[in-house]
């Protein structure tokens, strides 16, 4: 690790003034990615700062039909809140299935969608849900937010703060992981709603994306079969050690047919 | 008195688990500097300049050392430990391995220069400003393709990258079977690369003592005195008596550990030059590309049989990567390890085995848990399991027409070993009924049923352990002896301690050879300390690996007991005036025979170390016993696995739903510590059937499987509950009847989960599946078979 400036603000307007002041600072949440990348010294900043002081940045409400689930909250507290276990309750097991449990006592929603990696969980599940990242200047849908590999809408002073989730009538999340890192090879999350039926994969491809065939067949017959044969192309999707691009399209079908049938 | 056979909790466990260990990289000493060793980027480059100025431009960094520094002090090069002669009778082809490299680099994590700094942290930093020239050179890493014309060389002088052509049996007879079989099984198999991965990475400490000249080094070792020797005598030139190795706790070794590693030599010869203890600590990346790899095979097999279905010769061709470098056991993995062991538990009559060992641009291979024998066991076991399939034999029915029978020992094998005891049939129909073996069908459509593909595989093992007689070993080319030293002292008030030559990185020693000690002196176990791993402290000792501490280290400290029970005879016969002939020894008391006349081993230790009313014409006081013991023979462990598993056919991934292993360990001093070895035996042998695999980038030589991101070892999650049970047969020709039992799990299991996947995916024409057996290649098998069914 190289040496940097330790910052534990109270409040954003203090991260904001240290952010405008110092170039090279970095945001850190709960650090399950950013503090490997500093110990294997692949990222020197000159600064980080910890956004774990800021208790406006924690917890999990309702918001009338939504949950709403601030950026610090880390993914122990999605999976054991009684608010997301009764109203996404699917929210809730991908949470309790990210990583191990040290990583689920330090990592946070807001640093995991920040991040955007392209194997990692959570932005399946804002993707599907058609979650609203809020942050320290707008709001920003789902859609637009996650536009590449470890690539966001964010500009760089820009903070999340919070999540906002629409509560579905039924949504299921099917991941199959690499065997070694655990994480998703292909990771696919449906969620149906009154008017819609939307559908992300995450893992296999260098950024989650959504599919269209799927949802639109889905939206005229909610049910496994309706999506038997739609073949997501292998095109786009990626190729390494531990699985191929056709093993991974491939993946993507029984993953989505699956959650469709644990969506009940 | 019953502490052996008896579940006695690890003593040693409450002190790891509570954080009370003393790890290597828990040792800070007075002045301690930190070093960092600069690694190859690059498979295979010529190293040119090295420019140190801009590294010890910090005022941190003390000193910075390439490989001409150390050449020009006159530091050797590390050693290999044992020599193997080509067929032709040409000794193998052995390059030098210098600590740091000079002129070339010659696999990722080569080490190239050290940086010595106050703190980890500048030594690092320094690290990023070293300025080394490397002009790449090509690179190969697969061991077959190694051999092949116009191959880069990995040393210029060694043609076809060859090290040594081996080979082992009568291959005329095993000609002759061949020709009058009526049916022979062929396989081609690659037996995975393997990275250890013990929960503790390599450190290492250096430090001399400038009033007294001596250098110590604290250490990651399963064999302090080896290495003491090794690097003493090969490469640093200091006398053992100046010269101590300490290897405190140590986090599991699995092979990785044995091997005499450059990081030793750095700290030791760079704390003489700077006159301060230095510490090393391997980052976990480190460890993938410099502890030494395991496996690593190409192999060819045929097994000819007649017509009854018994086994009639058995052919074996193997190409073995030995990486860029000889580690310091190597060439003797996949020769008296492997060919030694083909016969298994069968009675075939004609094997010939012959191995080539190639060198590549990889880090060097060497024993892993099982060492040579997993590789015999996988290929044997595999290929009896092709002959019983095409034979349409059931192949627990063919395995039971070919063991050895339980009346045949001493049974000499075609490969040179002589077993000593066993009973192959016993463990087999154990493993069987414990297994519901006969009901395996309704299981297999119950899973059809499903939608699930279900498999059954078993597997036999016969394991060499306890390497030795140290004669026999020097024929075959080790340069060391294969004995075990102990020291038993009986102390005044009568608590007794062990110096053992056995060191424990995981095994137990603490508590097993404690239990040994009791009983056979008949003190409380309390009152029993084991030390082992300092040579300040110990005789001597060859350390730990090949299940050899409770046969050979055991047996030694039993040789040592019986040493102190037959002084004590004496002095007990002379406090109680009687004639030594009367004395009987029993549970701890000296009493003359029909009398109740008697004195327990405390007194007798009292009166040895006050003697006062003692036999001092005759006896030395005091009551400590040395002894060194080398084997007859080795022992044979032997066993039955059976697997059972469940592929998903839509994806491929596998699930373990059974796993039943029934062992023959001889006798058991543990059963907890045994069943506990077993476990970890067997989660290992899981990792290298469907998980883990070490793959370099065929191009580069680049380590692709360089984290845990990449690397997979088996998680708790990844594996069955055992059912394990045991089956004594003794061996014959060490006091304690114990044949060894660490490394039977990793052995027996890759071949008995193999073979049911391949069981389960019959119904697609699969005759044999590499290892690991990740859910792609089983949803490939599946996917393409109806594909190929078409196309013919």
């Amino acid at each position: 690790m190289y040496e940097f400036e330790y910052h534990r603000p109270a409040n954003l307007d203090e991260v904001g003034r240290i952010l405008g002041a110092r170039e090279e600072a970095k945001i850190v949440a709960g650090g399950m990615t950013l503090i490997p990348t500093l110990k294997q010294r692949l990222a020197h900043p000159s600064d980080l700062i910890d956004l774990g002081a800021i208790s406006s940045l924690r917890g999990i409400r309702e918001e009338g039909d939504r949950i709403v689930i601030g950026a610090m909250t880390r993914h122990v507290e999605v999976e054991r809140s009684a608010i997301v276990q009764r109203g996404i309750p699917a929210l809730a097991a991908l949470a309790g299935h990210i990583g191990d449990p040290a990583v689920r006592n330090r990592g946070t929603i807001g640093g995991s969608i920040a991040n955007n990696d392209p194997a990692a969980d959570y932005p399946a599940a804002v993707l599907a849900l058609g979650g609203s990242v809020k942050t320290t200047k707008r709001e920003i849908a789902a859609d637009p937010f996650f536009t590449g590999m470890f690539e966001t809408a964010l500009d760089p002073s820009e903070i999340i703060t919070a999540v906002s989730f629409p509560k579905p009538q039924a949504a299921a999340y099917q991941k199959f992981p690499n065997p070694a890192s655990r994480y998703a090879i292909a990771g696919v999350f449906v969620a149906r709603f009154p008017n819609a039926v939307r559908v992300a994969v995450t893992g296999a491809a260098p950024c989650v994306f959504r599919v269209p065939e799927m949802e639109a067949a889905l939206s005229r017959s909610f049910s496994a079969d309706a999506i038997k044969d739609i073949k997501i192309p292998e095109g786009g999707l990626n190729t390494d050690i531990h699985a191929s691009a056709e093993y991974r399209a491939h993946l993507v079908g029984v993953m989505a047919r699956r959650a469709v049938a644990a969506c009940g | 008195m019953a502490e052996i056979g008896r579940a006695v909790k690890r003593r040693e466990d409450l002190r790891f688990l509570t954080g009370a260990g003393t790890y290597t990289d828990d040792i800070n000493r007075p002045g301690q500097l930190y070093a960092y060793i600069v690694r190859s980027p690059h498979a295979h480059a010529r190293l040119g300049g090295i420019d140190a100025s801009g590294a010890r431009s910090s005022p941190e960094v003390v000193a910075v050392f390439t490989g001409n520094d150390m050449a020009a002090d006159g530091v050797g090069g590390l050693p290999c430990g044992w020599q193997i002669h080509s067929k032709d009778g040409t000794p193998m082809a052995e390059p030098p391995h210098p600590v740091l490299a000079v002129e070339r680099v010659r696999h990722v994590g080569d080490p190239v220069a050290v940086i010595v700094a106050e703190s980890l942290g500048a030594a690092r930093d320094a690290a990023e400003r070293l300025a080394v020239q490397y002009t790449e050179l090509p690179a190969i890493t697969d061991p077959a393709a190694a051999l092949k014309p116009g191959a880069p060389r990995v040393w210029d002088d060694i043609a076809g990258n060859l090290c040594f052509d081996w080979q082992l049996g009568d291959a005329a007879a095993v000609d002759a079977a061949f020709a009058r079989a009526r049916h022979v099984a062929r396989i081609d198999l690659v037996n995975n690369r393997l990275i250890p991965n013990a929960m503790e990475p390599r450190a290492a400490i250096g430090e001399f003592d400038r009033a007294s000249g001596e250098y110590t080094l604290f250490t990651t070792s399963q064999n302090p005195h080896v290495i003491r020797l090794l690097m003493g005598a090969f490469v640093l030139h200091i006398p053992e008596s100046r010269l101590r190795v300490v290897a405190p706790d140590v986090g599991g070794g699995f092979g990785s550990k044995i091997y005499h590693y450059a990081e030793e030599a750095i700290v030791t010869w760079a704390a003489g030059k700077l006159k301060r203890p230095i510490k090393w600590t391997a980052e976990r990346s480190e460890s993938f590309v410099s502890d030494a790899h395991g496996r690593d095979h190409v192999t060819h097999a045929e097994l000819a049989l007649d017509a009854g279905g018994k086994f009639l010769a058995l052919k074996v061709s193997t190409i073995a990567n030995m990486g860029a470098y000889l580690s310091t056991f190597a060439p003797a993995i996949p020769t008296y390890l492997y060919g030694t062991l083909l016969a298994g538990t069968y009675t075939t009559p004609a094997i010939t085995v012959e191995t080539k060992a190639v060198f590549t641009n990889t880090a060097p291979v060497d024993a892993y848990r099982g060492a040579g024998r997993p590789e015999a066991t996988f290929l044997l076991e595999r290929l009896v399991d092709v002959a019983a399939d095409e034979l349409g034999i059931d192949p627990a029915e063919l395995r039971r027409r070919n063991f050895i029978p339980k009346d045949a020992y001493p049974y000499q094998t075609p490969v040179a070993l002589q077993y000593d005891s066993g009973d192959y049939r016993a463990t087999l129909e154990m493993a069987l009924k414990a297994a519901d073996y006969a009901g395996f069908e309704a299981r297999r459509e119950e899973a059809a049923r499903r939608g699930k593909l279900r498999g059954i595989g078993l597997a036999t093992y016969l394991e060499a352990c306890g390497i030795a007689p140290s004669a026999v070993v020097g024929s075959l080319g080790a340069r060391a002896g294969l004995y075990e030293a102990a020291i038993v002292r009986v102390h005044p008030t009568g608590s007794v301690s062990v110096l053992t030559g056995s060191h424990s990185h995981g095994q137990g020693h603490e508590t097993s050879f404690a239990q040994l000690v009791a009983d056979g002196l008949g003190i409380p176990i309390e009152t029993v300390e084991i030390i082992h791993g300092d040579t300040a402290k110990i005789p001597f000792g060859m350390g730990t690996y090949g299940s050899r501490s409770l046969a050979v280290g055991g047996s030694a400290i039993q040789k040592a007991m019986d040493k102190v029970v037959a002084k004590g005879k004496k002095i007990a016969a002379h406090l109680l005036e009687a004639s030594e002939a009367d004395i009987e020894w029993k549970d701890g008391t000296f009493t003359v025979a029909g009398t109740d006349r008697a004195k327990t081993l405390g007194e007798v230790a009292l009166a040895a170390y006050v003697p006062h009313n003692y036999p001092i014409d005759e006896l030395e006081p005091g009551l400590e016993e040395s002894a060194f013991y080398d084997p007859k023979n080795f022992t044979f462990p032997a066993g039955a696995y059976v697997a059972e598993v469940e592929i998903d056919p839509d994806t491929g991934k596998l699930s373990i739903e059974r796993f039943t292993a029934s062992d023959d360990f001889g006798r058991i001093i543990n059963p907890m510590i045994v069943a506990g070895q077993v476990h970890g035996g067997l989660v290992q042998g899981i990792g290298q059937a469907l998980l883990e695999s070490c793959v370099y980038d065929k191009e580069t030589g680049q380590l692709l499987t360089g984290s845990y991101n990449d690397y997979a070892m088996p998680r708790a999650d990844d594996v069955p509950s055992f059912a394990l049970s045991t089956h004594a047969t003794l061996c014959t020709h060490n006091p304690l009847g114990v044949k060894g039992c660490g490394e039977a799990g990793a052995i027996g299991a890759p071949a008995a989960l193999t073979n049911a996947i391949v069981d389960a995916l019959k119904p697609f024409g699969v005759r044999h599946v590499d290892m690991p057996a990740r859910p792609e290649k089983l949803w490939r098998i599946i996917k393409e078979h109806p594909a190929r069914a078409a196309a013919e």
